[in-house]
């Protein structure tokens, strides 16, 4: 019973990691309509963060190097942030009304983000901000000259292509000098260290060890959902996301900054999926891969939780990460040893992580028979029937 | 002038059939061989996101289960390959003295040349009616597949017992008609089999998105309500399209895993499925033409940068997605079957300029200046 305690426990954990992520890509959904498939990026970005706090702080040692962790959190909720922003305003605005589009744009943002962590060396980041700067300033000094010709468009698209070979011949004339060209971390997992004060116990209820680490997850997922939803229920902003969920055009009349709150919204998804990348790097090693194993398992808690619905996706994520992890560790049979065989031998069929998803999804497909919308649908005449 | 554009398809098939293998190396043309079984795929697509609007993240499901069905077919049939008790070697590493039930009817050849494309056709009929019948489309449509696709593999991949697991199954040194499948005289014969099972997907598709049930078909593309409030349920004709697209997905996988010599999970990978929505993208979507170029062209650029910048493949990869989405959402056929082309040289002052009426200035002097053709009901 212990053992399966402390796999509730663990579910716990996963689930608000899930959580965390989850909300963040269901605000922006219910926001915007979009999904954010370099969202399990954010993540990953989120965990390498950590681990270049950890490298920062660690020459430092002693009592300055225990506190790297809150630092991390803090630095990968606003570097992501910044990214989600970036994001936003350079190409998903364009996209605007189009989500299947956005949908395989973002996949592309995804592809390119995972080879920049595993390729990404000083002589990258110099030729990239050549190419950078010479598209850049290239494009204005085209646009003075010549912007109102309709050749413009197709010689500034020669322009920026001529801006990457530049960059890729810069990068190119760096590879003979290893100290520039190696790269920072390379396609190899990474460990972080989590500090002392979250290794070991945190103490015992009823004869079962708290794991610091998990606890901790748990707790901070918590305070920020709460913080989440004091952000959008109490905040000015918080207001004007939820009319802009409700009723963009609507909105957008009565003189709320539509792009501001898209921006926004974005920004603080992607910053809890840094944090919830953040909180990962306590679990284990992390690689380049990390997204793509969390965001299909988010994806399931939107669509069990409902679209834009904090309740659901809290709810959804909870259910998932502790079916996960109670079904796929088969602390089942140890828990209930006196079942009857068949129902054992189905239990012990789905006792792998990887059955356990499959056991999920079917769980997930019959659940939508009964309720299509999500276990909180949204209501009202303006929601698309 | 119509006669030659008329000809142009069947110039190329002849092409393809008889001219390229006289100059490609045995290794080129079996490249070649993927890419216009993945062509297939490509069509397949098309028919639900060009048409229909149903952006599918899960068609490697279909592709990869044509592929395991040659493959087992082909494994149960080589003798080189049968264990100590007449069962796969592969079940010995495992301890499996019996062959799983569902491995049997694959000693047949019939029932493996229609189960290859049935088998994935019943499994997207029934996921794609359990998904329509709720009116789950848009993203959450695409969301679901992309889980569906995990869960497939995630099956595959963990069943060592059943499937071999993540080793998947080896084709290439198996034996069909006495011939060793991963041999350059069978590549060739397999090679050519592609090549004319192209202009029958090609026609399948068009006898599909044409006449009322293509109507309908882009009608619930532009807006599936109104469709509905026309009287019209459009779960039957989702089911259809998304069930013969997966039909064509799993014979584009059996076409593809004989010619490059294995079939894993790795067919089932998020990554590849999407892949093969980026080939449509380029091609361009909501013709029949565009998917074929698109894949073979974009596949064709995956070899070419991976033997050369293996780990900069993806980098032009994702900079495809983006550039396509974002400045060309028609894909190359598009853009140019909508004057893309004349648009770019009247930018730099060499085309013609655009007729405000082409049928007056038909009669004038600009007899000689073929008006833009009308769409080109092939396409």
């Amino acid at each position: 019973m212990e053992l399966f305690f402390s796999q509730i426990l663990d579910g716990l954990s996963i689930g608000s990691v899930l959580l965390l992520t989850a909300t963040g890509l269901a605000i922006v959904f219910g926001l915007m309509g979009v999904i954010n498939l370099a969202h399990g990026e954010f993540m990953m970005l989120g965990a390498y963060i950590t681990f270049v706090v950890q490298n920062l702080f660690r020459p430092m040692g002693g009592l300055v190097f225990e506190l790297y962790f809150p630092v991390a959190l803090v630095a990968a909720f606003f570097v992501t942030a910044i990214f989600g922003v970036v994001l936003e305003r350079t190409l998903i605005r364009k996209l605007y009304g189009r989500p299947l589009e956005t949908l395989l744009a973002t996949w592309g943002v995804s592809l390119i983000l995972i080879q920049l962590i595993r390729s990404i060396s000083t002589s990258m980041v110099i030729g990239i901000a050549a190419a950078v700067a010479i598209g850049f300033f290239g494009g204005q000094f085209l646009s003075k000259k010549i912007g109102d010709r309709p050749a413009f468009p197709y010689l500034n698209g020669v322009m920026w292509a001529a801006a990457v070979g530049i960059g890729l011949a810069v990068v190119n004339s760096f590879s003979s000098m290893r100290a520039l060209a190696s790269p920072w971390f390379g396609p190899r997992n990474i460990d972080v260290t989590a500090p002392k004060w979250l290794q070991g116990s945190w103490g015992v209820i009823g004869g079962i060890q708290l794991p610091g680490l998990r606890i901790f997850i748990i707790l901070l997922s918590a305070v920020l959902l709460l913080f989440v939803m004091w952000f959008l229920t109490k905040s000015v902003w918080g207001l004007r996301i939820r009319a802009v969920t409700q009723n963009r055009q609507m909105s957008n009349c009565l003189g709320i900054p539509t792009d501001s709150v898209d921006s926004i919204t974005f920004g603080l998804g992607s910053g809890l999926a840094g944090v919830a990348g953040c909180a990962i790097t306590l679990l284990g090693s992390v690689g380049p891969n990390l997204g793509a194993a969390y965001i299909v398992s988010c994806f399931m808690v939107i669509v069990l939780g409902g679209v834009g619905n904090l309740l659901g996706t809290v709810f959804a994520s909870l259910i998932l990460g502790i079916i996960q992890s109670v079904v796929g560790s088969g602390s089942l049979l140890t828990a209930f040893p006196g079942m009857p065989p068949a129902a054992k031998s189905v239990v012990e069929f789905f006792a792998t992580t990887s059955m356990s998803l499959v056991l999920v999804f079917i769980f997930i497909i019959a659940f939508l028979q009964f309720r299509p919308n999500g276990m909180f649908p949204q209501k009202g005449r303006s929601v698309d029937a | 002038m119509k006669l030659l554009k008329r000809l142009i398809p069947w110039i190329l098939l002849a092409f393809a059939l008889f001219i390229l293998p006289t100059f490609l190396s045995d290794f080129r043309i079996n490249l070649f061989g993927r890419y216009f079984s993945l062509a297939i795929t490509a069509l397949a697509i098309d028919l639900i996101w060009g048409y229909t609007g149903l952006l599918s993240l899960g068609q490697g499901i279909f592709f990869a289960l044509g592929g395991y069905g040659v493959a087992m077919y082909l494994t149960l049939n080589t003798p080189s390959e049968a264990g100590g008790n007449g069962i796969p070697k592969f079940f010995e590493n495992y301890g499996v003295a019996q062959l799983p039930f569902f491995w049997q009817p694959f000693w047949s050849p019939a029932f493996t040349l229609i189960a290859i494309w049935v088998l994935p056709a019943i499994v997207a009929g029934l996921v794609g009616y359990l998904i329509f019948r709720n009116r789950i489309k848009g993203v959450y449509f695409s969301i679901i597949t992309q889980a569906a696709l995990m869960v497939f593999f995630h099956f595959f991949n963990g069943q060592q017992k059943l499937i071999n697991g993540t080793n998947g199954l080896k084709t290439s040194t198996t034996e069909l008609f006495g011939l060793q499948v991963g041999s350059s005289d069978m590549q060739i014969w397999l090679y050519r089999l592609t090549v004319i099972l192209i202009p029958v997907a090609f026609l399948i598709c068009r006898y599909f998105t044409s006449g009322r049930f293509g109507d309908a078909l882009i009608a619930i593309r532009d807006d599936e309500q109104r469709f509905r409030f026309a009287g019209f349920n459009p779960v039957p004709f989702k089911t259809i399209v998304f069930l013969v697209a997966g039909a064509l997905c799993g014979i584009s996988g059996a076409l593809y895993t004989v010619q490059s010599g294995i079939v894993s999970p790795q067919f089932m990978s998020i990554s590849f499925s999407i892949e093969m929505v980026i080939w449509v993208a380029v091609g361009g979507r909501g013709t029949l033409v565009g998917p074929i170029i698109g894949a073979v062209l974009v596949n064709y650029l995956r070899s070419l940068v991976s033997e050369a910048l293996p780990e900069f493949w993806l980098f032009v990869q994702g900079a495809l997605f983006v550039f396509v989405v974002v400045l060309m959402p028609d894909g190359i056929y598009g853009w140019v079957s909508k004057g893309g082309l004349r648009t770019l040289l009247a930018a730099f002052g060499i085309a013609p300029k655009a007729r405000t009426y082409p049928q007056i200035d038909q009669e004038g002097p600009g007899m000689e200046m073929k008006s833009p053709a009308p769409n080109d009901s092939s396409a």
